[in-house]
């Protein structure tokens, strides 16, 4: 079964997904590779609103039946919204990944420069590779 | 490349997320563990355990062989066909693998032992085997099936001819049967009604598409892992290994300590323990949303919440989707002075930091569909 990786996505390495939206926040979840990978998830936990971030700090945790797995902020800044509805439907990130499905809303950081995220190709290129 | 069972093109053809097991490259589910796990609690679900080793036992001595090696005593089985379930221990108590007996005739007893433990089950067998006379023979050639849920054994016998089907729903509880070619058996893992069928590997994948078209679901080790907790059964190598023995591992019930005459492998060590006392294996169903995980570690809580001393660790965690709620096997043993919590009792688990409130309770925690632990 083919994995979708939408193209008008940016991604990391650690199969965390980037939508940037018309307000200029930018919305975040775990890709369908990571959801596959992880199996039916039962539990996430989301940060807190306001939260700053850190690129690269782990700031939400997906359980699958199987494993726990850390999410790691792609980019710098405040967490300015949740996803509420992931505590009663975890499974939201396994039916729809990339959309009712995802995690966060992070206020860029305006101090900080821009990460540096994969484009659909490049992320699609490195999932074969780490095959 | 791991070992493969008959039924390995059957899994990939069905889309099954293939992962190691013990060396065999087995399903893990097959799109969803968790609707597979509702399917056997709900209806019928199917399961490939050819990776586990059926193993016969023949010769005149066979009963009074395993009435030596095995913990609880094959004196109990009277009528052809009935099964056992029993550790194999060491002098030491420790467990080397547990396992089902099936007694056939008074020369003829099967085993089904663990799929990671075959090759010291073999060699520990055939050692002890040859005093008595009793030959050992591994049955790889046999594949095993269990359908399991509460309609899993309509659906089975639906297979068979009308004189088999008849023969097939008339097999007792915890015994098993010849029927057309297949050696049935109505036991299972996963806490529902059910059978185990064991037949020629050649046949598996025939048999497989019946069952299937039957409309019983494939399921794989994940659902079987969620299963088995909630029925309260031990995994080998989590619950009870060669460093554990039975009385710690919620398995003094499979322990037959009577006859005191009976000379099993391990007794003398076990008797010493019970004696003793010492460490329980208990169940815990966490309070708050979370999971439960092996090796997190569980404390008692203080009046005021705080964290207490420490009481042991979680052998086997995972999340129920019959309570919607994460659920454990602990292990743990009376802090200094204190008592062993009973079921009811608050205790903190470790989860990646944070202590969380968990109850303690007796499995098992899911029966034939029923919870039996209440969600507070």
């Amino acid at each position: 079964m083919s994995e979708q990786v939408p193209q008008d996505l940016q991604y990391t390495k650690s199969h965390e997904w980037v939508r940037s939206l018309p307000n200029g926040q930018v919305e975040v979840g775990i890709t369908d590779h990571a959801q596959s990978a992880l199996g039916d998830l039962v539990f996430v936990e989301v940060p807190q609103v306001d939260r700053k971030l850190a690129a690269g700090e782990a700031c939400a945790v997906v359980e699958s039946v199987k494993a726990a797995s850390d999410v790691y902020s792609p980019v710098a800044g405040r967490v300015a919204a949740r996803n509420e509805e992931l505590s009663q439907k975890p499974e939201l990130l396994n039916s729809d990944p990339y959309g009712a499905g995802w995690l966060m809303r992070i206020e860029l950081d305006a101090k900080t420069p821009a990460a540096a995220l994969l484009g659909a190709g490049e992320y699609q290129q490195f999932l074969k590779e780490s095959e | 490349m791991g070992l493969k069972t008959p039924l390995y093109d059957s899994h990939v053809a069905a889309h099954a997320k293939i992962i190691d097991f013990g060396g065999w490259d087995m399903p893990l589910h097959y799109g969803s563990q968790i609707e597979e796990h509702h399917a056997v609690r709900r209806d019928a679900g199917l399961f490939d355990v050819s990776h586990m080793c059926a193993i016969d036992l023949t010769g005149a001595r066979t009963r009074a062989f395993l009435r030596h090696l095995l913990a609880d005593d094959v004196a109990r089985l009277a009528v052809p066909g009935r099964a056992l379930y029993s550790c194999m221990l060491l002098p030491s108590g420790g467990v080397i693998d547990d396992l089902i007996a099936y007694f056939l005739t008074d020369s003829w007893f099967r085993l089904v032992v663990n799929a990671g433990t075959r090759a010291k089950d073999l060699s520990w067998i055939r050692k002890h085997a040859a005093a008595f006379g009793v030959d050992v023979r591994e049955r790889s050639d046999l594949a095993i099936l269990a359908v399991q849920g509460p309609n899993a054994r309509v659906k089975t016998a639906a297979l068979l001819s009308a004189v088999h089907r008849g023969a097939a729903l008339g097999i007792q509880r915890f015994a098993a049967a010849a029927v057309d070619s297949w050696f049935l058996a109505r036991t299972g893992y996963t806490g529902e009604d059910g059978f185990e069928i064991m037949l020629p590997g050649t046949q598996a994948p025939e048999t497989w598409r019946a069952l299937v078209a039957q409309g019983v679901r494939p399921a794989g080790l994940g659902a079987r892992d969620t299963l088995r907790l909630e029925a309260g059964m031990n995994l080998y190598g989590n619950d009870m290994d060669e460093t554990r023995h039975p009385l710690e591992s919620g398995l003094a019930w499979t322990v037959a300590f009577d006859p005191a005459e009976r000379d099993f492998i391990g007794r003398d060590a076990l008797v010493r323990a019970r004696a003793h006392g010492g460490a329980l294996l208990v169940g815990l169903v966490l309070e708050e949303r979370g999971v439960l995980r092996t090796h997190q570690a569980v404390s008692t809580a203080a009046a005021d919440g705080s964290v207490g001393g420490p009481l042991g660790e979680v052998t086997s965690g995972t999340f129920s989707p019959t309570l919607n709620r994460a659920i454990a096997l602990a292990r743990l043993e009376p802090p200094p002075g204190g008592r062993m919590p009973q079921p009811g009792a608050r205790v903190l688990v470790d989860i990646r930091g944070n202590k969380q409130a968990a109850r303690v309770v007796k499995p098992p925690f899911v029966r034939n569909g029923k919870p039996l632990i209440e969600i507070q």
